[in-house]
């Protein structure tokens, strides 16, 4: 520096130097990875041990993937157009497509109608996941049951239209009477509806008519992907109202309530998923009056419904714990009494702790709808293991349709765990 | 509660059954107990009655008829003849082998991702989370049936072995992977001195956890630090050695050979119980991961960057500062991961790992008919299980629970 | 909300399953079709094709009762069970009668409380070996790995062979049949082991049938047959004289081409007669139309037309007749009289 002051004292420069980049060491690629990648030499080691993985992933999956044949009838056929060569033989999936959806039985000219379902599913489903949506829509996501019932199971429409009427008989009593007490409104509430379902059958039995819109379409024709989406949403709304008594129950000061739920959901807790289906599938017949049989579905959502209420009992009492004990003595000291406490003070907040909790407990209970394949049901895997597996054509097609299975899954678990990241983060900032 | 509010003796009315909240939590209660009461006798009456109706009877005796079916996984000694008690027995060993199997791999698989998923290294993040977006995010069901496939349709038969041009052969001609699973060398003990060396072995294990248990005790009183790292690995090889030359090589290893139709001798891992075992340990795995970033995440900034102002080197830092709190997080996690393992073993029955479910809840079920008696016993067994285990976290929890002062 | 769905549901399902009574014949009137519990997917015997219609040699029993009971060989709910859910769905009520190549035992009929109306297949089981393994005789199977079938009679034959033969083996139990062919295929097991007919269908569905051979030994009986609940002995009339209609159709010469020239008249074969119902009141008795059984024959031919359709030797299961043909040509089928 003084070198050069020393040299060059009569000339001062007046403008700044234009800038000059950084080293090639300091910046964008090398930069970045020398930062990332070869920070150390252990670090570097695992970069080029994981590169090496990543390659010999990509070197085996990469060309059976691109060579996949998508149009021919048999595997015999698909094998004959490979000649020999690597290649995947997506034309299984292709082919039977609609089977692994809608499973083999349901009517092929009606598939419109879960399909329908389901995309009114998603406009069900967003003013519950998404708060800023205009709380009216909630009404849709109230009467989305009996369209969904109705346009899935088909059949007359008075069925659905009884049956929200009693929700709608049930619910007006219930206001009338809540005012003087919840109990009183509750009960009166659950009995008027029952009371109303029960002329309802009578009146649906005497005038439906023989040829309905929607012609009817039996349990036992549900299959595929549709039965895993079926079992999911149903037994996950079904739990929730279910678990939280259930949270509650366990919570209480009443010792014998506390009993009966601690019993109930360590017992649901403690066995396998498994065990409950053999339930549904081998046992629940003897417990039921003699003569009664109802469907293989009905009784498979039972028990999958009282597994996952377990589980959200769980969740949900850890929320119920998580709130601060300030919260329950300032609903007693404003003299609520227990029902109002926690239906305005405690639940709002304990589920809203818990809704992250909530939602891997329904991501995980609908990976585990696809065990009623154990029991011979024609869900996604069943319908892979059984009719696809055994025919004739597709014997020996095995990654291809693992592969399909596993992207059906994987797109809808994914989604329903990055949502719950999302919330989880949109729920953080309101405590802030 | 003060006398103020009590109401004058002797004027109980029925309204206050309901009306009274001092009464009221037993009117509840005593609701809930008739309508459960109630529930449970007519499930009791429907039993009885259907099983009057078709003639049949809940009876437990047929646990001591021979079973009449054979096992291929036997842990203990097992026949065509053996009762079907022993055969649900045989089942539950089968359970707990590839459960505690499972719990050790995945617990090493979930480690190391849920670390590496912390690493400063881009590529071995990236590959991490998708490790465990993959394995989470498909059910464990379709994992043991796919690599269950893998396992058969991948590896070659044994009948590859054979002959002059065999188009497989094995590894260090002591390893055979083949499609009905993997055989191995099996350590055959040679009499009492066998035993010996297996007792110094075990003998020594216990000294390195006494000696750094220890060590840290010492640390903590005297702030003297004793290396752990060499004497560990000196006391776990040297003491074992010498006593197994000194006493003329008691323990041999059986190799597999290729006799007849199979592999014979060795120890004999099959397909069935490999493809379980990995796909339990690699799904919940995953889930452990995630745990174990939870935990060490959970453990705040402040008091890495404290044992740092202190001077402590980062491998200190964590072993002592940081994985002792973020254990007490992941801890509870792990074992409910292990509840899970253990009851998904129960999904053997897809790929024909014969455990409790695939014996007692499959092929005594099916050829006896006992359904109800079978599936009783299935339940009671997971659930023991499953009070075990909480109990043990329960005691845990307990132990490690913060001192509050 | 969906919580009312559920009960709604729950009593419309009430409803629809109204109290079944021990008639099980009213009962299939009234609902107008019959469930018929068959395998989850055995070419040949039962399997859904690409389209879901069910076809089989036992899917052909199940239309032939439904149609002497109802007229209508379509009228049936197919439904599929496994191994171990078949005989509670019988027992509950879920399914009217189990067309699922079920072995008829003594412990099944006098234990499990079930009423075999007939055998419709004499089976046995047999082993299916690799060409290659060189092996000609189930006795040179020491120490091979057999797959087997689980939750059939299979694995308890298996065990008493090798037993009272003194050889080992090391048994791979599987769950589907699909699954057996894969492991066989594999290598993964030395034979494949169930009941012959079985095996002849799996064996048709390979790429090179040829490469397989199915050993000579056949180690037990299976009769295989139809099966209703004990105690409703009406109704086990309907399936049995359905099934025993089929049978004598063969033994009579009619077929689902001459029957309608057969029944438009009285014959000069009297038994030919009450059988079609043009005369007699057999029907009646049984509680039926009188042409219960030119609608069962009708329906998917006699046993010979079934047999040819869908196990015969032009079908790719390729199965002799064997056993199962009429005594008069030194078969075991054997129809009681039509009288």
């Amino acid at each position: 520096m003084s070198d050069t002051h020393a040299h060059s004292v009569a000339f001062v420069r007046t403008e700044p130097l234009p800038e000059l980049p950084p080293p090639p060491g300091e910046t964008g690629m090398v930069k970045w990875m020398q930062q990332n990648l070869f920070s150390s030499i252990p670090s570097s080691i695992l970069t080029l041990v994981s590169l090496y993985v990543i390659y010999l992933l990509v070197a085996f999956v990469a060309p059976w993937m691109a060579n996949g044949i998508w149009n021919t009838d048999s595997l015999a056929e698909c094998r004959t157009a490979l000649d020999g060569a690597t290649g995947a033989c997506f034309s299984v999936i292709s082919e039977r497509w609609n089977q692994l959806l809608f499973g083999f039985s349901y009517p092929t000219e009606f598939y419109w109608r879960p399909g329908l379902a389901f995309i009114l599913l998603f406009v069900a489903a967003a003013p519950v996941m998404f708060f800023d949506l205009p709380r009216k829509m909630l009404i849709f996501t109230g009467l989305y049951p009996f369209i969904a019932f109705w346009l899935i199971w088909g059949g007359t429409i008075y069925t659905p239209l009884f049956a929200l009427a009693g929700v709608v008989v049930g619910y007006l009593v219930y206001s009338r009477y809540v005012k003087d007490s919840f109990a009183m409104g509750f009960f009166g509430g659950v009995i008027a509806a029952f009371i109303t379902w029960f002329i309802g059958g009578y009146i649906v039995d005497a005038i439906a008519p023989a040829e309905p819109f929607l012609e009817a379409v039996a349990s036992r024709n549900m299959g595929g992907f549709m039965l895993n989406m079926i079992l999911g949403v149903v037994c996950v709304s079904l739990s929730l109202p279910l678990g939280i008594v259930l949270a509650l129950g366990r919570q209480s000061d009443m010792p014998i309530i506390k009993w009966i739920c601690v019993v109930f959901i360590e017992f649901i807790r403690g066995v396998p998923l498994i065990t409950l289906l053999f339930v549904a599938n081998v046992v629940l017949a003897f417990f039921l009056p003699p003569g009664t049989t109802f469907d293989l579905i009905l009784r498979v959502i039972i028990m999958i419904t009282m597994f996952s209420a377990a589980y959200i009992a769980e969740v949900i009492r850890g929320g119920l714990a998580a709130l601060p004990k300030g919260q329950y003595e300032a609903a007693d000291s404003l003299g609520l009494d227990y029902a109002q406490a926690m239906r305005l003070i405690i639940l709002p907040q304990a589920l809203k702790i818990s809704i992250p909790g909530i939602v891997n407990v329904a991501v995980g209970l609908f990976k585990d709808t696809v065990l009623v394949s154990v029991i011979s049901m024609f869900d996604l895997l069943g319908m892979i293991r059984g009719p696809i597996l055994s025919s004739t054509e597709w014997n020996g097609v095995y990654w291809e349709l693992f592969m399909a299975a596993s992207v059906l899954f994987f797109v809808v678990c994914y989604g329903i765990s990055q949502y719950s990241q999302w919330l989880e983060r949109r729920l953080a900032t309101d405590h802030r | 509660m003060t006398s103020v509010t009590d109401p004058p003796q002797g004027s109980f009315r029925l309204s206050m059954l309901l009306n009274d909240t001092r009464y009221r939590s037993y009117t509840f209660q005593f609701i809930a107990l008739v309508l459960l009461i109630a529930f449970m006798a007519y499930l009791g009456i429907n039993l009885v009655r259907n099983l009057a109706a078709q003639g049949l009877n809940i009876s437990f005796s047929f646990l001591g008829d021979p079973a009449g079916y054979d096992i291929n996984q036997r842990p203990i000694e097992y026949d065509s003849q053996s009762t079907h008690l022993r055969a649900a027995v045989v089942g539950i060993l089968n359970t707990l082998i590839v459960a505690f199997l499972a719990c050790v791999t995945a617990t090493i698989f979930g480690v190391t991702a849920g670390v590496l998923r912390l690493s400063s290294n881009w590529v071995v993040r990236k590959l991490m989370s998708f490790y465990v977006e993959i394995f989470r995010n498909i059910p464990v069901l379709i994992w043991i049936i796919i690599i269950f496939s893998i396992m058969t349709v991948a590896m070659p038969a044994p009948r590859a072995f054979r002959g002059d041009n065999a188009t497989s052969s094995m590894l260090f001609e002591s390893f055979a992977f083949t499609n009905r699973g993997v055989y191995s060398p099996a350590p055959v003990i040679d009499g009492a001195a066998g035993w010996i060396v297996v007792g110094v072995f075990i003998a020594s294990i216990i000294g390195i956890f006494a000696y750094r248990k220890f060590a840290t005790k010492k640390l903590y009183d005297t702030g003297q630090l004793l290396p752990t790292f060499w004497p560990s690995v000196a006391m776990f090889f040297v003491p074992t050695i010498l006593v197994y030359f000194i006493l003329g090589r008691p323990i041999t290893l059986d190799y597999p050979s290729l006799q007849g139709f199979n592999f014979q001798g060795g120890l004999h891992l099959r397909g069935s119980l490999i493809a379980l075992w990995f796909a339990l340990a690699i799904y919940t795995g995953a889930f452990i991961a995630e745990n174990v970033r939870a935990g060490i995440q959970a453990i705040s900034k402040g008091q890495t960057e404290a044992a740092a102002s202190l001077g402590l080197r980062p491998g200190r830092i964590m072993n002592l500062v940081v994985l002792p709190q973020a254990l007490r997080v992941i801890i509870p996690p792990l074992i409910s991961q292990y509840l899970n393992i253990t009851k998904n073993s129960s999904l053997a029955i897809a790929v024909g790992y014969m455990d409790v479910t695939s014996t007692l809840g499959g092929i005594t079920l099916n050829q006896t008919g006992r359904a109800i008696e079978a599936i009783l016993l299935l339940m009671l067994f997971y659930l023991t299980i499953s009070l075990l285990i909480s109990g043990v976290m329960n005691v845990y929890n307990n132990s490690v629970k913060l001192q509050e002062r | 909300m969906k919580k009312t769905a559920f009960y709604g549901a729950l009593t419309v399902a009430g409803f629809a399953a109204s109290m079944a009574s021990a008639a099980t014949l009213d009962d299939v009137k009234e609902r107008g079709v019959l469930n018929c519990g068959v395998t989850t997917g055995l070419v040949g015997f039962a399997s859904p094709d690409a389209n879901g219609v069910w076809d089989g040699f036992d899917v052909g029993v199940c239309r032939a009762v439904a149609a002497a009971v109802l007229g209508d060989s379509d009228a049936v709910e197919f439904v599929p069970t496994t191994g171990k859910t078949r005989f509670t769905a019988l027992a509950s009520g879920e399914i009217d009668m189990l067309a699922r190549n079920t072995t008829w035992t003594f412990s099944r009929d006098v234990d499990l409380k079930f009423e075999f109306v007939g055998i419709n297949y004499y089976d046995g089981q047999g082993f299916l070996v690799p060409r290659d393994l060189g092996v000609s005789s189930a006795k040179e199977l020491d120490g091979a790995t057999v797959c087997i079938q689980t939750g059939t009679t299979t694995e308890l034959n298996l065990a008493d062979y090798f037993r009272s033969n003194n050889i080992s083996y090391e048994p791979v139990p599987i769950e589907t049949n699909a699954e057996g062919q894969q492991q066989y295929l594999a290598g993964a097991c030395d034979v494949y082991t169930t009941d012959a007919s079985g095996l002849a269908a799996t064996r048709a569905a390979f790429e090179n049938p040829a490469d397989h051979v199915v050993l000579p030994e056949i180690v037990s009986k299976e009769p295989l047959g139809p099966l209703v609940r004990h105690g409703d002995n009406d109704w086990a009339d309907v399936v049995r004289w359905s099934l025993n209609a089929l049978i004598a159709a063969e033994e009579l010469g009619v077929t689902s081409a001459n029957i309608e020239e057969l029944a438009a008249a009285p014959t000069g074969n009297p038994e030919v007669n009450r059988l079609l119902g043009t005369e007699g009141e057999l029907g009646a008795m049984l509680g039926l139309e009188a042409d219960w059984a030119k609608n069962a024959i009708a329906a998917g031919g006699n046993y010979g037309e079934l047999f040819e359709k869908n196990i015969g030797e032009n079908t790719p299961i390729g199965l002799a007749r064997g056993l199962n043909a009429q005594w008069t040509d030194g078969g075991l089928l054997y129809s009681p009289p039509f009288r």
